[in-house]
């Protein structure tokens, strides 16, 4: 695990989390595998990591929805295995998958969940018009939901999860599938929760996710925490942004590195197929340098581009392997099942 | 390094940029839910699957058509072979088909459990802090609907067949409660079996090899003096047989007997086991 900050910047308010060792088995699969997170209240936290990285498992042993075969973890000082009732009555939950009623209306949905957490009938009700207006579904708070968008769905659970105000809110991928506007409003809206005093825990495949929402991130992979820092920390890490070249004449390799060594100062990484050439791009003031260079030295390009840092070159850098092509969904049962080796 | 200042936020008026929340660790809380507090949850969430009824009518088709056909087909089939004519099999069969109607309805209730529980919002009513009882209590509340309405059908298709109840409109209104409570507590069996099954056919499975013995092996259709020995044993202290025959005291004017008090005393013998089974089941599982 690399660590790269204590955490003293935390005014001093109290851990939101603090998880120990948790792990969690399924069959042989060891899905989280000795996790330790400490979250300070009113921030928001970051879990990265791909499908199957064991986040979900992680999220649903904090919101008590899984027993952890090891480790403890607290919310704001109770435990989550022996306190639960009391901890779920300081959290609200938003999971991957829509976690709302499809066969009643947003309106039956967060009425019924308001009349579950105690409200009476009229406050039910006045809270659920202020949140369907402030998620904008008051016009479609009538409707069965089968016809709700994606975005509409995500919005209406996040609104029920805001129902008591809870101080800490989980967040499993909250933008998963939506689209690039869809996905800015979430954004808004977990940066107003923080805001007025919650604690947001969220978790995401995409570093540039966590990096715009997030004071501190985790990254996991096969059940463990390997990273844990400021977005700023993480990427530097593994570069700010990368620089792609591809060579017209694939002979040119060996000056075009020695070229980019001389000027960047880094070692390239030369991909065999199409002569590609990636380097990690530290100052961008200096590729100008680097391109004259090339041209001087009549080391002609077929292609330059800017790539910034993907979660694959961040799992690269800090695993020593990439992100496996797997797209199964992440439900428990496949959490973990990555195959592949930590280097 | 994101921090967002207050005056960032944008937005008009709005549910949660209005107030500052209270801090998780000056909350107030409690790690108990109090009887109160289960009720009204369970009322909550039978209201729940009220409404998922009313949605989805279609589900109400077993429950319409179940009594009418079998108080047809068993009455007309065994009318003459066992009371030697229709008109006097009634006082016996309607007692016995509403008993075995609606406790075969109650094994729906396993059914529908285990797809809703399939559903995502059972996650966030187990993140809640709720009664853990009250989403399987309150949807076994809403599914007494389903007893009420099979009980009424078979009442109403042996008036129009011929029935003439001598305890009149009260002894059949007792009957049907008494039904409908026995059908309800019997309803934690199947949904026990709802909870730790894997599929909802399973659980369509596993409840019809517990349901056929119980219902047949009783005093439902024909007298167990009939049977051989061993089944009359088990008929005469099967629980359905006296739940059947205070049934029938209650329709036919005999009023309340002790089997009246077995089938109750055999309703609460069922709740206080398989209730907190269930319950620790359902929580077991992720």
């Amino acid at each position: 695990m690399t660590t790269f900050t204590s955490h003293d910047t935390t005014a001093g308010r109290g851990w939101a989390v603090e998880a120990e060792g948790l792990v969690k088995t399924f069959g042989s699969n060891r899905a989280v595998d000795g996790v330790d997170l400490r979250v300070a209240t009113g921030t928001v936290y970051g879990v990265l990591g791909p499908n199957g990285a064991g986040k979900t498992t992680t999220i649903s042993m904090l919101a008590t929805l899984l027993r952890p075969d090891g480790g403890s973890a607290r919310i704001f000082g109770h435990d989550v295995q022996r306190e639960s009732q009391a901890v779920r009555q300081l959290i609200g939950v938003t999971g991957q998958y829509a976690s709302v009623d499809e066969t009643l209306s947003a309106n039956e949905n967060l009425i019924l969940f308001s009349r579950l957490l105690g409200l009476g009938h009229s406050a039910a009700k006045r809270k659920t018009a202020e949140l369907l207006e402030e998620f904008g579904l008051t016009e479609a708070a009538k409707r069965p939901l089968k016809n709700f968008s994606g975005g509409m769905r995500r919005r209406l659970d996040l609104a029920a999860s805001l129902i008591a105000q809870p101080p800490l809110i989980f967040l499993d991928e909250p933008t998963t599938g939506l689209d690039p506007r869809t996905r800015a409003q979430m954004w808004e809206t977990i940066r107003r929760l923080v805001a007025t005093g919650s604690t947001v825990l969220l978790t995401t495949q995409y570093l540039d996710e966590a990096d715009q929402l997030a004071d501190r991130i985790a990254v996991i992979d096969k059940g463990r925490v390997v990273a844990e820092g400021t977005g700023d920390e993480l990427k530097a890490s593994v570069g700010e942004s990368r620089l792609e070249l591809r060579l017209v004449n694939e002979n040119d390799r060996d000056d075009a590195r020695v070229a980019i060594e001389r000027v960047l100062g880094v070692a390239p990484t030369l991909s065999p197929e199409a002569g590609r050439i990636t380097a990690p791009m530290h100052d961008p003031d200096l590729v100008a340098d680097l391109l004259i260079t090339l041209r001087d030295e009549g080391i002609h390009l077929a292609e330059m581009s800017v790539q910034k840092p993907t979660l694959d070159e961040v799992f690269l850098t800090l695993t020593g392997h990439g992100v496996e092509e797997d797209t199964t969904e992440a439900s428990f049962e496949s959490d973990a099942e990555l195959e592949g080796s930590l280097a | 390094m994101t921090t967002i200042a207050p005056d960032q936020v944008t937005g008009a008026p709005s549910a949660i940029g209005a107030t500052t929340i209270t801090p998780g660790v000056e909350r107030e809380v409690t790690n108990s839910v109090s009887l109160r507090e289960t009720i009204s949850h369970t009322f909550t969430m039978a209201h729940r699957g009220l409404l998922k009824i009313k949605r989805t009518p279609e589900q109400l088709i077993d429950v319409t058509l179940q009594p009418i056909i079998f108080t047809l087909m068993f009455t007309y089939i065994f009318g003459g072979a066992i009371a030697g004519d229709v008109q006097n099999y009634l006082p016996i069969i309607i007692p016995g088909i509403l008993v075995q109607t609606v406790i075969s309805t109650s094994v729906v209730t396993g059914v529908q459990l285990r797809e809703d529980m399939a559903k995502g919002v059972f996650d966030r009513f187990r993140s809640l802090p709720i009664a853990r009882i009250a989403p399987l209590s309150g949807a076994l509340l809403a599914d007494t609907v389903r007893y009420l309405i099979a009980t009424t059908l078979t009442f109403v298709m042996g008036y129009i067949m011929g029935l003439r109840p001598e305890a009149g409109v009260g002894g059949v209104i007792a009957a049907g409660l008494l039904v409908i409570v026995c059908a309800w507590s019997l309803s934690w069996i199947f949904a026990f079996f709802g909870v730790i099954a894997r599929s909802a056919s399973s659980v369509q499975g596993i409840s019809m090899l517990v349901l056929f013995p119980l219902t047949f092996l009783s005093n439902a259709f024909v007298q167990p003096e009939t049977m051989p020995a061993p089944l009359e044993w088990f008929a005469n202290i099967n629980p359905v047989s006296h739940l059947v025959t205070a049934v029938r005291d209650l329709v036919n004017g005999a009023g309340i007997g002790a089997d009246f008090g077995w089938s109750l005393v055999g309703a609460a013998v069922i709740v206080a086991v398989f209730a907190p089974l269930t319950v620790r089941a359902y929580m077991r599982k992720a």
